[in-house]
């Protein structure tokens, strides 16, 4: 909690294994997914296909769905307290402007909040004009970059995102991938997506979701963050996007 | 940020024509069907003989209305607060919103009339029993709506406020009770023209002093135009407080979505 970047304690790795359902109708049967400690794993699926499901049950948060198996930290130990959640929908209090949404986590938890921190983050986003203005004067981009800030601001060993870039335009995208890549680097980092770009750029590792189950793709060659018009890069994105229309068609 | 925030709203001029239409012609109609009829002024007075009555007895409504006004107020204080603070007990216990909502639900049950003779004998024919009608009339909107509110409050909201680490207090405070802010203020709204009703039915079981005690006095005594003098003051109240908590109301709920009371 020293808001030293890049120094988390040892962030575990995460897992969820067994069966999921929704009601009567199976989800998914034996899958088995594994993100591993202070990596990027992005989760790659067609909107609908329980990415979202998967995040929650790991946040501990009421998914909607049963599973028959164990969703955890592979330490053995609680994950709840050690999670930074970034929700599809940006969640902002339309009542706070945006340094007080990025103090929300620390006033809910009793804390100080260290508003030092909230406005180096974001005029590092590109917000600090706007860390006075509340939700409801931004755009939907901009929204959505303060969630993601106010996810970086929580300084937890492990963060799940879902579609954290997905409202920004395509040179704001790769600004803020960029960013969020060295805030959460040696974080434990679940990331869902339906760009096969951005999970070429990010992942570490990179696993499709699909209806017939789960697949590990092979990242582009390099660590990441990737150059986003590199050609393994895209090329990954072709192999990624094939894999997903096929995934359509069948 | 001209956007109508609730049903009614529009430019302040345009409304105040509207209802000057209105009162116009329901005036209107009174003063035909007064007219119209012969009635005698003791059965049914005129508009014109009402508004004689006002002003030849402005002083004495003024006086009445006052100690009105106090009880009103007392009364609409306490039983938002009472309303509001049981919103908040029952949001945070199942328990408590399964033994208790059921009692909440009988006590509106009873009519008010039938209590109010009993309370003023437990308590006199000061102002506490005419305070405590109020309470008893403006306690459960203001708490069923505030609850309705806390309860509803948008679940993914307080489920990120859960991940962040906050107890329930802290969620409740910081999330939703602003979230519910306007369910409040909904609840205040319909309070503000319930608890005159409340003041003088307190007034009428037994009072010296107060506007529903002149209207019994004028009434016993054949002064229909009194009566009815009073009974203008009385609504021109109701109007006033109604307009200045839907004031107060509108500014809550401009809060609420933009974090600015103005």
């Amino acid at each position: 909690m020293s808001g030293d970047p890049g120094a988390p304690a040892a962030p575990p790795g995460l897992r969820l294994n067994g069966t999921l359902r929704f009601g009567a109708q199976v989800l998914f049967r034996d899958i088995a997914l594994s993100a591993p400690a202070a990596s990027w794993t992005c989760l790659l699926g067609d909107s609908g296909v329980g990415k979202s499901t998967v995040l929650r049950l790991l946040a501990g948060i009421d998914a909607g769905a049963t599973l028959d198996g164990e969703a955890g930290a592979d330490d053995g130990a609680a994950l709840e307290g050690r999670i930074a959640w970034m929700a599809q929908s940006d969640l902002l209090a339309d009542w706070l402007d945006l340094t007080g949404n990025l103090a929300l986590g620390a006033k809910l938890r009793g804390e100080a909040p260290d508003l030092t921190r909230a406005a180096a983050l974001l005029d590092r986003m590109g917000l600090g004009p706007h860390a006075h203005k509340t939700p409801h004067m931004l755009s939907g981009g901009m929204r959505q970059r303060a969630a993601l800030a106010r996810a970086i601001m929580e300084d937890r060993p492990v963060a799940l995102l879902d579609e954290p870039f997905a409202a920004l335009d395509l040179r704001t995208r790769a600004a803020m991938q960029d960013l969020a890549f060295a805030e959460f680097a040696g974080r434990t980092v679940l990331h869902v997506t339906h760009d096969p770009h951005e999970a070429a750029r990010l992942g570490h590792r990179i696993l499709v979701l699909t209806r017939a189950g789960l697949v590990e793709a092979e990242p582009p060659a390099g660590p990441p963050i990737r150059d986003a018009a590199a050609p393994e890069v895209l090329e990954t994105q072709a192999r990624l996007t094939r894999m997903l229309l096929d995934e359509a068609r069948a | 940020m001209n956007a109508p925030d609730a049903p009614g709203d529009g430019p302040l001029a345009r409304r105040l024509r509207d209802r000057a239409l209105v009162a116009l012609i329901l005036i209107g109609g009174w003063a035909v069907v007064a007219w119209g009829t012969g009635a005698p002024a003791f059965i049914l007075p005129s508009p014109l003989r009402v508004a004689e009555a006002f002003v030849a007895n402005a002083g004495l409504i003024g006086e009445h209305a006052l100690v009105t006004l106090g009880e009103v107020l007392a009364g609409l204080a306490l039983g938002a607060g009472l309303g509001a603070a049981t919103a908040v007990w029952l949001s945070l216990s199942e328990a408590a919103r399964r033994l208790v909502m059921p009692a909440l639900v009988f006590s509106q049950a009873v009519p008010v009339f039938a209590l109010a003779p009993v309370l003023t004998l437990w308590m006199g024919y000061g102002i506490w029993p005419k305070i405590f009608v109020t309470v008893l009339i403006i306690y459960f909107p203001v708490a069923s709506a505030f609850l309705d509110g806390l309860r509803r409050a948008d679940p993914a909201l307080i489920e990120l406020a859960r991940v962040m680490g906050g107890g329930r207090w802290r969620i409740l405070w910081r999330i939703r009770a602003p979230l519910a802010l306007p369910d409040l203020a909904s609840g205040l709204r319909l309070a503000a023209v319930y608890a005159p009703i409340g003041a003088v039915i307190g007034e009428w079981v037994g009072a010296s002093k107060g506007l529903g005690y002149l209207m019994l006095l004028a009434n016993g005594r054949a002064k229909t135009d009194l009566m009815f003098a009073a009974l203008v003051a009385l609504a021109l109240g109701a109007v006033a407080l109604h307009a200045g908590l839907g004031l107060v109301a509108a500014r809550m709920e401009r809060w609420r979505r933009t974090g600015s009371w103005r």
